[in-house]
Parts: structure tokens; C-alpha cells; sequence
């Protein structure tokens, strides 16, 4: 099988690097921090093509180009070359050839426009191979060696400089004040001390400005101590979704380090799927040990305010459906808690036919969403979704991720659909019992 | 020394030998790179990481219902033959006696008629994987050299055995010999393609296991 065969060039390049340089940079992003768990899953594919019945965008398109582990496939060979149990006979007997700069660049499409990292061809691989997580290495391999969509390279850039892909962060005050103003909300900024650092996705200073106020509200009828602060205000995490390590240690590091510093107990991520994954479960990574202070998603959040009776919201008494955001749900963990919160708004839920650990992406994850250069595939992926909606019957569609939001929203508009996706948090402020 | 004295000494004796050292170097090659410890806290109420590991090794035996109108081909055949194999491996009477004079142990065996259509039936099975392989899309894709030497490595020793058992095609101490040949050939192979999933699907399974129940997921 010649790994050179696998799609028309759709590449952007940023940087200088002469091209051996960049497949070198590639490789050794990739394997700089292989463990057992991502060579064992190197080592057991049997090739059974199973992960391809798992995967949106395989079945949107039936194109075989996007079966999961396919899109690993030049990081395979160089794994074996380089680094497997037997990388010196293969390197002896020339088994496995190098790979080449075109296979590098032809791959950006498969590992960044057709994966969204969101899992679900590990819940079908009979391996258990975790696929998802190999992409995250090998995106860590194509960022070094300057191989990602620019669209994602210019959002890297703009976050070095400002902590933020949208927002400077010396903005944030004035920001945070005027969405106070226009939402009649009192939205503390940088007090030196508090008990909960709530944090943004980058749309909530700028389209869903609403899901920011109605966390405050929230905050507020609590009677919270609270703060949102510019030293580290936006999980969002784009070093976590471009392969950009390095700033996603740094922006990372913005947020747990404000939380220690305002000697807050407990970090509030937004409703944002990729921010959970890079702030709860690899945050620790950067510190070296279990994080001094608590990280909770917004959802998870609602849940347990409003399970302890802290919280009281009316019966809304309505059909509604629920998409599972893959990060926050499947490789996350938080399958229940936005039950819990839609039983407590009395949401009749009709359930899709793929739900919870095994619902499909909303086709934006992992940086997708902003890759423009990948609409028409992400259009082909929403009518899956919208299909499953439909057929549920449901009056409302409710998600908890400003980021599925975005591309649900996107689709809907394209497809004239007579639906929107809308927000959980939303939903609960807009029916705080008094 | 007769083709059949060869096969069933230096042969199978040099063939365990690569089987061995070449299973143990490479589960030792990935197991002993270091751990990316997790350090990330627990979800309340999460499973110890070996039950979390062990709870993914065992659920992946059976198919999830969410993809099985898709998958049911290959899952199917996938249990024909792995069950195939392993009724004919281990309930076949010369290999039980095969198996005690190694290891000393045994068990009793099944009717060599019941064997030889389990044989049958098995190599069918090879030959659709094999189709699937050659014809659909993905298969096709996916498939490299080393894929179809493993396919060609698990099948042989069952077409062989069955002419051997039948007294097909030549004389039966020649078609024994080629059997065993066939048998000393897939032990060789075994540690260097993706036979070894046989060893590395619990450690595979079972890494995910621990990575997702710690989160509070059931993979
Ligand atoms: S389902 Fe798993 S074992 Fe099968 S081809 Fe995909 S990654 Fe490999
Ligand atoms: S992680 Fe999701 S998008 Fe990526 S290959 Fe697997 S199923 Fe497809």
C-alpha cells in the first residue's frame, strides 16, 4: 500500500523549514512524548476497517480515505521505522521507506480537516485503540514542522499575543463592562480575590455575549464570590486542538495560575467542550502533579447547584433533544450531568439514536469549526446530525457547547433547517425560579 | 533425517524459539517505555485503574449494539474463525498430544469428524476475511504485505491439516510434515506482524480502559 495515494493537496505551510527539516520536526513532535499507552496503540491494529462504521465522516462521504486510522498512516511508518521493536530491521531491509514531505502535506487534510478528535472510532476499534489521542500527537508533529491550516496557524499566532484566539486580553474589562451593560448583569473583572474564576470560550465575548451574561446571572443569584480576570480569562485552548504544545502549557498555566493567585477554590470552564478536555484532564500534566485547585465545565457546574436545591429553575414542560458534545461527554465523562439538568427544567427528552458516550460529533471539533477550507465536508456531517434530530421529534435542541453550537448553527443556516441549536446554560437563566 | 523428522524437530523447535524471544522482545519494547502517569484527579467515584483497564478488556469481547448493522460482517466472521481456530488448535487429539509432550499437560479431545467440518467452516471464514480484504474499499486500503502474510501464515497450517487429516494430494507423512512446516512458519511470523494482537489486544484494551474509566467513562 503506498501511503503517497491519499488525497488532492489541500496544504497550508507556515514557517521556513527546508522540507527534510519539516518531516524531522514532524516525527519527533510526534514521538517526543510517546508512552506506552500511544505505542501499545501503535502496535495492535489488525486493519479491520471497523473504525471507518464509526466515523461521521467516513459514513457522510463513504470515502475510504476517511477510515480513522488511515489518517495515521505516514506517523505509522515512521513509527516503524524509527521507533518500533523492530526499527532496525525495517530500517535494514528498507520495509518501511521514509516518509516524504508530500505524504505530510497531503495528510493535513485527514488530520485536521477530516478529524475532529472526538473518539468515536475508539468505542467500535476491537483494540480499543484510541485513535483520537493519536491524531493530538501526530497534530503535535504537523504544528512543529509548520504543516497546519492557516486558518488555525493565524488563530496560534493571535493567541500568543493576546492569551486569547479573539480577544486581547487588556481588552477584557472594557469588553466584560459593555456585555454587563447590554445584558443588565453585574460581571466582576479582576477583584484580587474570589472563590471561582469563570472562564469564556472566545464566542462568548463575541456572538453568544448572552452565555456569558446568564453565567453571571447565575453566579450572582447564588450569591458567589466570583471573578472573571484577564490574566487568564479564555479556556478555549487552541494549542490543545492545533498541536501547538507550547501554548497550550501557556494558556493553560494563564488560568490555573490566576485561580492560585486570587486563591480561588475552583476554576468555572465554560460551556466548551475542548476546554474541558485541555483544562480538566490535561492541565495536571503541566504542573507535575494533582492541580491545587478544582476545574468543573459549566454544565457540571448547573448540575450539582441545582441537584444540592441551591439552584431552582421552573419547568419549561417541552420535547427536547440533546447533542452530546464529544469532549465534554465521551472523552469526558459528563454524560449525566446535563440530564440532570434538563430533568430539572422538566425537558421531555427524546433522546437521538446515537446518544451519550456513542452520539456523533457535531462535525466542528478540533479546530474544524474555524477551518473554512473544510465547510463542504462539515455541511455533509450536519445532515447526519439533523436527520437524527428530526426524527426524534423533539421541539428543542439543546447542547452544551458554544463551539457544536457555532457549526450546528452554521449547518442550520445552510440548510434552511427550521431548528436551532440552544444553549443549556441559556435555558437555565431563562428559568431561574424566583 | 526425513522431511517429517525435520518438521517435527529443528523446525517447530526453531520456529518456538523465534516465537518466544521475538513475543517476549516485543511486548517488552513498548510495555517498558515509560508511563505517562495520569495526574489529572480522578472523577468521583471512578473504578481503581486495573478494574477500569480489565472492564474494556472484557466489554470489547462483545459487539456494541450502536454499530453492528454496520459492522456485522466482520464481527461475524471475526468469531467464526477466531472460535474456529481455537476448537481446531485445542480440540484436535495429535494436538492435545502434540501440546502434552511440550507442556505435559492435557484435556480430552473432540470427535476428529466434528474437528475436521469446524476445519472446514474455519477456512471458509479465512477466505471471506480474505475477500473483504481484496474487495472492499476500506480492506483494500488498509491492507499492506505484512497483512496479507499474516492471512496467508494463519491459513495454511488449516488447509494443510485438512488435506493432511483427509489424506489428500500426497502421501500422509509428506502432507504431516508440510502441516507442521506450515505450523513452524506461522510461529515465526507471529512476533513480527499483527498475529501479536492475539498478546497486545488486553494491554491495548485495556490501556484505553484505565484512560477513560479514571474520567468516568465506560469505553
Ligand atoms: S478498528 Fe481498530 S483495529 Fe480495526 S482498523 Fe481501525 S484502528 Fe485498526
Ligand atoms: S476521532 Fe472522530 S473524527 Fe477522528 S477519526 Fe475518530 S471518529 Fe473520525
Amino acid at each position: 500500500m503506498s501511503t503517497a495515494q491519499a488525497t488532492a493537496p489541500a496544504f497550508d505551510s507556515q514557517g521556513k523549514l527546508g522540507n527534510e527539516e519539516r518531516v524531522e520536526e514532524a516525527m519527533h513532535g510526534f514521538v517526543r512524548e510517546f508512552g506506552v499507552t500511544a505505542a501499545l496503540h501503535m502496535e495492535s491494529c489488525v486493519r479491520c476497517g471497523m473504525c471507518a462504521e464509526a466515523c461521521h465522516f467516513y459514513l457522510a462521504t463513504g470515502e475510504a480515505k476517511y477510515t480513522p486510522v488511515y489518517k495515521l498512516e505516514p506517523f505509522r511508518k515512521a513509527y516503524k521505522r524509527e521507533m518500533g521493536p523492530f526499527a532496525p530491521i525495517y530500517r535494514l531491509l528498507n520495509l518501511a521507506s521514509k516518509v516524504t514531505i508530500e505524504e505530510l502535506e497531503n495528510w493535513q487534510e485527514l488530520i485536521y480537516d477530516s478529524c475532529t478528535m472526538c473518539g468515536r472510532c475508539t468505542m467500535v476499534c476491537p483494540m480499543g485503540i484510541d485513535i483520537a489521542e493519536l491524531v493530538k500527537e501526530a497534530r503535535h508533529g504537523m504544528f512543529r514542522a509548520g504543516l497546519i491550516p492557516e486558518r488555525l496557524a493565524l488563530m496560534d499566532r493571535t493567541a500568543k499575543a493576546w492569551s486569547s484566539p479573539a480577544t486581547p486580553a487588556e481588552d477584557l474589562p472594557d469588553i466584560v463592562e459593555e456585555i454587563a451593560e447590554e445584558h443588565g448583569v453585574e460581571i466582576p473583572c479582576d477583584l484580587e480575590k474570589a472563590d471561582y474564576l469563570v472562564t469564556v470560550a472566545p464566542a462568548e465575548l463575541g456572538d453568544h455575549t448572552k452565555a456569558l451574561a446568564d453565567a453571571a446571572k447565575i453566579m450572582n443569584k447564588l450569591g458567589l464570590s466570583w471573578t472573571m480576570h484577564q490574566e487568564g480569562f479564555d479556556a478555549s485552548n487552541i494549542g490543545f486542538i492545533d498541536g501547538d504544545t507550547d501554548l497550550q502549557e501557556r494558556l493553560t498555566r494563564n488560568i490555573i495560575d490566576t485561580a492560585i493567585k486570587i486563591g480561588a477554590h475552583t476554576v468555572i470552564l465554560p460551556e466548551c467542550g475542548h476546554a474541558y478536555g485541555a483544562a480538566r484532564w490535561e492541565a495536571a500534566r503541566w504542573y507535575g502533579h494533582q492541580l491545587p485547585v478544582r476545574i468543573i465545565h459549566m454544565t457540571e457546574f448547573l448540575a450539582e447547584v441545582i441537584g444540592r436545591g441551591d439552584l431552582k429553575v421552573k419547568p419549561i414542560g417541552e420535547t427536547g433533544t440533546f447533542h452530546d458534545p464529544c469532549q465534554m461527554v465521551r472523552r469526558g465523562g459528563l454524560e449525566a450531568a446535563p440530564r440532570i439538568v434538563m430533568k430539572a427544567l422538566g425537558i421531555d427528552l427524546h433522546e437521538l439514536k446515537d446518544t451519550g458516550n456513542l452520539g456523533f460529533c457535531c462535525g466542528g471539533g478540533g479546530g474544524v469549526v474555524s477551518n473554512q477550507r473544510a465547510t463542504p465536508l462539515r455541511y455533509k456531517v450536519f445532515e447526519m446530525k439533523m436527520r437524527q434530530v428530526d426524527d426524534t421529534g423533539a421541539k428543542r435542541f439543546i447542547t452544551s457547547c458554544g463551539q457544536c453550537r457555532i457549526t450546528l448553527d452554521m449547518g442550520a443556516k445552510h440548510f434552511n433547517w427550521d431548528k436551532r441549536p440552544e444553549s443549556l446554560l441559556e435555558m437555565v437563566a431563562d428559568n431561574l425560579a424566583d | 533425517m526425513d522431511l517429517l523428522d525435520f518438521a517435527r524437530g529443528p523446525a517447530i523447535e526453531f520456529s518456538l524459539a523465534v516465537f518466544v524471544l521475538g513475543t517476549i522482545w516485543r511486548l517488552a519494547a513498548v510495555l517498558l517505555l515509560p508511563r505517562r502517569g495520569d495526574l489529572s484527579k480522578a472523577r468521583e467515584g471512578a473504578p481503581s485503574r486495573v478494574s477500569g483497564a480489565m472492564g474494556t478488556v472484557f466489554r470489547r469481547m462483545w459487539p456494541n449494539k450502536a454499530f453492528i448493522h454496520r459492522t456485522i460482517f466482520t464481527t461475524l466472521n471475526s468469531y467464526v474463525f477466531h472460535l474456529g481456530l481455537a476448537i481446531v488448535v485445542f480440540g484436535f487429539v495429535p494436538h492435545i498430544q502434540f501440546i502434552h509432550g511440550l507442556f505435559g499437560v492435557s484435556w480430552p479431545g473432540l470427535p476428529t469428524n466434528f474437528i475436521y467440518g469446524v476445519g472446514v467452516i474455519t477456512l471458509v471464514s479465512l477466505f471471506a476475511a480474505l475477500a473483504r480484504r481484496l474487495f472492499h474499499p476500506v480492506g483494500r486500503l488498509l491492507s499492506g504485505v505484512s497483512d496479507y502474510i499474516s492471512w496467508f501464515m494463519t491459513a495454511a497450517p488449516v488447509l494443510t491439516g485438512l488435506l493432511a487429516t483427509s489424506h489428500l494430494g500426497a502421501r500422509y507423512e509428506t502432507l504431516l510434515a508440510i502441516h507442521i512446516l506450515s505450523v513452524a512458519a506461522f510461529f515465526i511470523w507471529f512476533p513480527f506482524g499483527k498475529l501479536m494482537h492475539a498478546f497486545l489486544f488486553v494491554f491495548s484494551r485495556g490501556a484505553t480502559g484505565a484512560r477513560f474509566s479514571h474520567r468516568g467513562v465506560n469505553v
